[in-house]
């Protein structure tokens, strides 16, 4: 079961770092909705018989449903009307991104071994996850221009929050729970209506037409 | 009540969604933020118990925002009765009813006492603003939205990890296990200091962003700059307002747990960092509505140096809240009618202000004085018990710095304001029936008026309010 468990975590990493490599939209959006089933599946590995059952059952169906089915659907009807396919020009090259995400690895490694958990339950690869899909976000939201490429980098910081989260399952009210799932629809879909907007008012979905603002 | 001043606005925003008619939608507005008035002023009258197990309560470092938060939207909401009528030809449907999801939003802010419920509710602020800074539906606008969105997003995102790593500090055997102020206040040395402390750091750049606190306000000059004149008003006054008070809950628990130190040095060095940047970009300004943009960043810089120098500082910081809502409120409703007068917002085209709108100009130049704390306006005294504290403490760096900030920063905006009230209007673009009337130029007048009252005489009740608010944040 703990292999198990290990193994799930290592796949989120990896498409963490399949993310920064990758310059194919549609496969982009594929990998994210991934990691939202791989979410979903990590909520109910790691629920012990302590957990209330019905509450695992509802973090982890929404998870689904939410992160892995309704805003990848979203994200493909958005690149399908704005006819987009690839992320041509990201500010950081590909190859740099990928050692910039490598090392984001390597110290949430080191900065989750600086910082014991108080929490008896321990499982080692769940914060050093985290804090590496965090960081990727954030990677990926400053150095690409396509707003679905910046959309689909918050998406994945999101991600790497949830998996924090999964720490305080069996202490944390389900308001706050749902109250992050909710969140997190409403960003993207508020972002989804202005990415349309942006469609129309400069034909693109590149956010370097949106540059006229500066000091 | 407490559930009234919270239901009222959002059941009036959702029917605003449904309204028919634009005409009369705003009346909406004004009746949601008279009822929310009342609200407020009923419990300032009845204080209430904690409600909802404790999650909702309205403390003395709440009650000071709630009010001033509470009286600038009732002005800005008499303001837009003037200003959505000329502005007939655009359908205000979501203007109001994410005004009134804003008022709600920042009600709960303001009464939250749980990490949880707090960020949600800070969630709830940008997703009601971002639409709106949309208002007039341009490519300008559109931007301005896009990076205000993204922004806000990451530092809420950040913001949330934040909370997670607070509540991770209290998970232990024996701690709280709990996001309620109270308990986590009161657990104080049981929480896992690490974690508190890493907590603070992902929290402040959280609710940072919120605020504009440099490095993180990217999204300010955008937002304000393109937003009409009463969102920024709302913005600066309201929703930063909200953040700081965020920050201020975040730092009771960091200084409960031992990490007061820490903490304090964080919000010096971000706070001086905010000024001195506000005042470089605020020199040579060519835009009057992104100049406000750097002051807000200025006035947030001034909050965290207070709230980080602790002490007699601390009531000063609340003492500023009131007052930079306020006069924040006079500033962005008088530019945005110069902005509507002349169809620019560039010092090339604006001249002459005060001659052409017999009262914005002016109010625009008393806006800027007492915003840049001049006496006898009450930013002055604010700043002065700011100044103070850092000087009683020993800390001459800090108070030398501050002052210089001041210094340099009256001198930017005011040439800046200056080229836009003086001189001769003649040859100025201009749009003809866009000139004074009361109900554009008596709100920024009524909130201009409260400044000079609030610096003239403070009464006891207000000043014992802001000593208790700052006994509660900082022990002091």
């Amino acid at each position: 079961m703990a292999s198990w468990i290990d193994m799930t975590f290592i796949l989120v990493v990896v498409v963490d770092l399949f993310l920064l490599a990758s310059s194919r939209l549609g496969a982009a959006i594929r990998a994210v909705a991934f990691q939202g089933a791989l979410l979903s599946l990590l909520t109910l590995l790691i629920a012990s018989p302590a957990h209330d059952l019905a509450h695992v059952a509802i973090v982890a169906g929404g998870a689904l449903a939410i992160k892995a089915l309704f805003i990848p659907w979203l994200m493909f009807r958005a690149i399908r009307e704005a006819a987009i396919r690839r992320e041509m020009e990201p500010l950081i090259g590909y190859v740099p991104s990928l050692l910039l995400g490598g090392t984001g690895v390597a110290l949430a490694f080191a900065f989750s071994r600086g910082l014991p958990l108080p929490t008896p339950e321990t499982h080692s690869f769940l914060v050093p996850t985290a804090l590496a899909t965090v960081w990727t976000g954030l990677l990926l939201v400053v150095s690409r221009k396509k707003a679905v490429t910046q959309v689909l980098g918050f998406l994945v910081l999101e991600n790497g929050v949830f998996v924090f989260g999964l720490l305080l399952t069996d202490f944390m009210p389900v308001m706050v729970e749902a109250g992050v799932l909710l969140d997190l629809l409403a960003a993207v879909f508020v972002m989804g209506i202005v990415m349309f907007h942006i469609n129309r008012e400069f034909s693109s979905l590149d956010t370097d037409a949106l540059a006229s603002l500066k000091d | 009540m407490v559930l009234l001043v919270i239901l009222v606005p959002l059941l009036l925003a959702a029917v605003a969604s449904s309204w028919p008619e634009n005409r009369s939608r705003p009346w909406l507005l004004l009746l949601g933020a008279a009822a929310h008035s009342v609200g407020v002023v009923a419990l300032w009258i009845a204080p209430e118990p904690p409600f909802f197990d404790g999650y909702l309560f309205l403390d003395p470092a709440g009650k000071v925002v709630l009010s001033s938060t509470s009286a600038l939207y009732l002005v800005t909401a008499v303001y837009a009765q003037g200003y959505l009528r000329r502005r007939a030809e655009k359908d205000n449907r979501v203007f109001v009813s994410g005004l009134l999801g804003l008022l709600s939003a920042m009600t709960v802010v303001a009464l939250s006492q749980h990490l949880g419920l707090l960020w949600v509710a800070i969630e709830l602020t940008t997703l009601a603003t971002a639409p709106l800074i949309y208002f007039n539906r341009n490519a300008r606008s559109l931007e301005a939205a896009w990076k205000y969105l993204l922004v806000s997003s990451l530092g809420i995102a950040l913001a949330l990890l934040g909370t997670f790593f607070i509540a991770l500090s209290g998970a232990g055997a024996g701690g709280p296990r709990s996001l309620l102020l109270d308990s986590l206040v009161s657990a104080g040395p049981e929480l896992s200091k690490p974690w508190v402390r890493a907590g603070f750091v992902f929290l402040l750049v959280g609710y940072g962003t919120k605020m504009g606190l440099a490095p993180l306000h990217s999204w300010k000059p955008d937002a304000y700059g393109e937003a009409p004149g009463i969102l920024g008003a709302l913005l600066a006054g309201g929703v930063t307002n909200v953040a700081f008070l965020s920050v201020t809950r975040v730092f009771q628990v960091a200084r409960a747990a031992g990490e007061g130190g820490f903490a304090c040095e964080a919000l010096v060095g971000m706070g001086l960092l905010s000024m001195a940047l506000a005042a470089v970009f605020m020199a040579g300004q060519r835009d009057f509505k992104r100049m406000l943009a750097y002051s807000s960043v200025e006035h947030m810089g001034i909050l965290a140096v207070g709230l980080g120098l602790g002490g007699a500082a601390v009531a000063g910081a609340f003492y500023h809240v009131v007052n930079n809502g306020l006069s924040k409120g006079v500033l962005f409703l008088a530019a945005g009618n110069i902005h509507r007068a002349y169809g620019s917002k560039r010092i090339e085209d604006v001249r002459g202000a005060g001659r052409r709108l017999p009262l914005s100009g002016p109010l625009f130049l008393a806006g800027f004085l007492a915003v840049t704390g001049t006496p006898p306006f009450s930013p002055f005294w604010s700043e002065f018990v700011i100044l103070n504290g850092a000087l009683g403490t020993g800390r001459w760096v800090v108070g030398a710095l501050f002052l210089l900030f001041l210094a340099v920063i009256f001198v930017g905006m005011g040439a800046t304001v200056l080229k836009v009230v003086q001189g001769d209007d003649r040859g100025a673009p201009e749009r003809p029936g866009f000139g004074d009337s009361w109900l554009t130029a008596g709100p920024p007048l009524v909130l201009l008026l409260a400044v000079l009252a609030l610096g003239l005489w403070l009464p006891a009740g207000l000043a014992r309010l802001f000593h208790s608010a700052a006994q509660l944040v900082a022990g002091s």
